[in-house]
């Protein structure tokens, strides 16, 4: 069903590359610092800010319970306005789709999330067409039809609202003939009021009193831009992640990204690791929440993360992000359960259960273990554990347990008495 | 089943007994600038802003306006400009020297060779954020007018100046392309390089009718 580029390898070993790329690791050090102090001064200049999240979770929530109903209208209102609106489940259809509407034409496309996620590219050049990436050249290819993302979309009015720092996609719905957006379905708000809400608080929390460029657009103009518009909504798991209860929340995500640049794993990984855009905390749960966790590479992506929250306090729509990628965890595990070889680390829980579910097996095991780490302590410090769970203490010493354990103290204290 | 009722039916299975759920926007953020701003206070705001992200701004009487214009055209040494038809013809009458283009589908402000400079009114301007928007009514022209990357000298009243983003998008009619324009564009990222897709050059004329 899903066409798009696939991580393939677990997060943990796909990251070691970028790990042992210091000089990307400083840039990305440097990078985030510089972004965050900007988000940080726009949201001090802001004293509504709490407001304002409490604003976008509750509008999004009120997008997502009401999705159908939402999408429905805002057909009507992009049909009306002289735009069509086309549907697609996966990201090869929304793609196909896009490939289609362009007719082979010569297309400029600037950067856009969900054009990665579904590999429009691709498409696009199977089908003939040839793609501009625009970007940082100046040199603006000659094309009269172009395809490009979108931020928000309004179901009241059928407009469609496009921030940008680079100007470029400003430039490509200037074209004559036909624009093609593609949107996740779960990029729509209910109402005009509801841009006052995310005008604000995305750009500040992109670290902009507002982004350089934002356009707003509905369906076509007579006499100024395209002749044609196309809206492709796109499902591509959306709605898996929608039937779950806790994981649906990510769907209130903007893409305003500060959240990939508070977070300690990003900021020393950068976007690749993840596998597909944006990465970072909000990349970590919406990949396994719309694709499943069958995969070793998406059921890898809820561990990668300390739970710090920091992303959790940043989101401008106030999305517990650890909440997700901890329930995420849960079904990682779950998922593992039934299997007919147990993975280690449920082999050793299992052990663990057995072991504490009894008081005299219990202590038994105390003691011996007590005995086994003492011999391999040294001057109170265990520096290596043997064969797998060396891995523990590669970065870290293990304290010895004291020689008399809580338990037999406090039978020869109760003794005593 | 077409797509559009499988992607529906979808979204209908994953809410289940959700679907539907009245959610309550609470409201009660900051729409307006607080009370201790008077007009005034807006209008030095919106220049503070504005010229916070290097884009020059000067203030001019309504008679001043047509001199001021010219002045900024002839320090950029433009020759040809574009301007959106219902440009009041008023605004170009001190020009000497400067062939005016109408605006149209034939002439592409974007390209090297098009137009010096364009001249346009605008439909809003937001004090807090030093944004002008445009949105192709009276003055104004198609959203490719505002894309010469050489020069663009917005004309902005001071009564089209609003507080906030909430009051200026509360100004706007629906259902008209709108472009809001906010200090240069950059490279997305920490180094903020400029793009070289923006208008490298937009000058602000604010025209105020009591100077």
């Amino acid at each position: 069903m899903t066409a798009a580029p696939r991580p393939r390898l677990r997060f943990a070993d796909a990251a070691r590359p970028a790990l042992a790329d210091t000089a990307l690791r400083r840039d990305l050090r440097d990078g985030a610092a510089a972004v965050r102090a900007r988000r940080a001064a726009a949201v001090a200049e802001t004293p509504d800010w709490a407001e304002l999240r409490a604003a976008g979770r509750a509008l999004k929530d009120r997008t997502l319970l009401n999705l159908d109903a939402c999408l429905e209208r805002l057909e009507r209102a992009v049909t009306a306005a002289g735009g069509t609106v086309h549907w697609a489940v996966g990201a090869a259809e929304a793609a196909r789709t896009v490939a289609r509407l362009a007719g082979g034409a010569a297309v400029a496309m600037p950067a856009a999330p969900v054009l990665e996620e579904i590999g429009a590219a691709d498409a696009l050049a199977a089908a003939g067409s040839t793609v501009h990436r625009t970007g940082a050249d100046a040199e603006f290819p000659a094309v009269r039809t172009a395809v490009t993302g979108v931020d928000v979309m309004v179901a009241e009015t059928g407009a469609m609202v496009l921030l940008e720092w680079a100007g470029d996609a400003r430039r490509c719905l200037a074209v004559p003939d036909a624009l093609i957006t593609v949107a996740g379905i779960e990029q729509v708000v209910p109402d005009r009021a509801d841009l006052e809400v995310l005008l604000r608080s995305l750009p500040r929390s992109a670290g902009e009193r507002l982004t350089p460029a934002v356009s707003v657009w509905t369906g076509v103009a007579p006499g100024d831009g395209p002749a044609a518009f196309h809206l492709v909504l796109v499902d591509n798991g959306r709605t898996r992640a929608l039937a779950d209860e806790i994981g649906r929340a990510a769907l209130r995500c903007v893409g305003c990204a500060a959240c990939l640049d508070v977070c300690p794993v990003y900021e020393r990984t950068g976007p690749g690791p993840y596998g597909a855009p944006p990465g970072g905390p909000i990349g970590a749960v919406r990949v396994p929440l719309q694709r499943g966790v069958g995969s070793a590479a998406t059921a890898s992506l809820p561990f990668a993360s300390t739970l710090c929250g920091a992303c959790a306090d940043v989101c401008p729509v106030e999305i517990d992000i650890p909440e997700v990628l901890v329930h995420l965890r849960g079904e990682v595990v779950d998922a593992r359960r039934g299997r007919p070889v147990p993975t280690p680390e449920l082999a050793v829980m299992r052990a663990a259960a057995w072991t504490m579910g009894d008081p005299q097996r219990y202590e038994a095991a105390l003691r011996g273990g007590v005995r086994w780490a003492r011999l391999l302590s040294r001057g109170g410090r265990i520096r290596r554990l043997p064969g797998r769970f060396g891995a523990w203490t590669d970065a870290r010493d293990l304290p010895a347990p004291p020689a008399r354990s809580f338990r037999v103290w406090w039978r020869d204290r109760a003794g005593a008495r | 089943m077409t797509s559009r009722d499988r992607v529906l039916r979808r979204i209908r299975d994953a809410l289940g007994p959700a679907r539907g759920t009245p959610v309550p926007v609470p409201r009660d953020y900051r729409r307006h600038l607080g009370a201790e701003y008077a007009r005034a206070d807006v209008i030095a705001l919106f220049t503070e802003r504005i010229a916070a992200h290097g884009t020059p701004v000067r203030h001019v009487g309504a008679g001043g306006l047509p001199t001021a214009l010219a002045a900024a055209l002839w320090a950029r040494e433009a020759a040809r400009i574009a301007v959106p038809a219902g440009l009041p013809a008023g605004w170009l009458a001190e020009l000497e020297g400067v062939a005016v283009v109408p605006d149209g589908p034939g002439v592409d402000p974007a390209a090297p060779d098009g137009p010096d400079a364009v001249v346009t009114g605008c439909a809003a301007a937001v004090a807090e954020t030093g944004t002008i928007v445009l949105d192709g009514g009276r003055g104004q022209g198609r959203r490719a007018l505002t894309l010469c990357p050489r020069l663009h000298v917005c004309v902005v009243h001071a009564d089209q100046i609003a507080g906030t983003v909430a009051e200026a998008a509360a100004r706007l009619p629906p259902g008209r392309p709108q472009t809001w324009l906010t200090g240069p564009a950059v490279a997305r990222g920490p180094a903020r390089e400029r793009s070289p897709h923006g208008a490298a050059a937009l000058e602000v004329l604010v025209v105020e009718d009591w100077l």
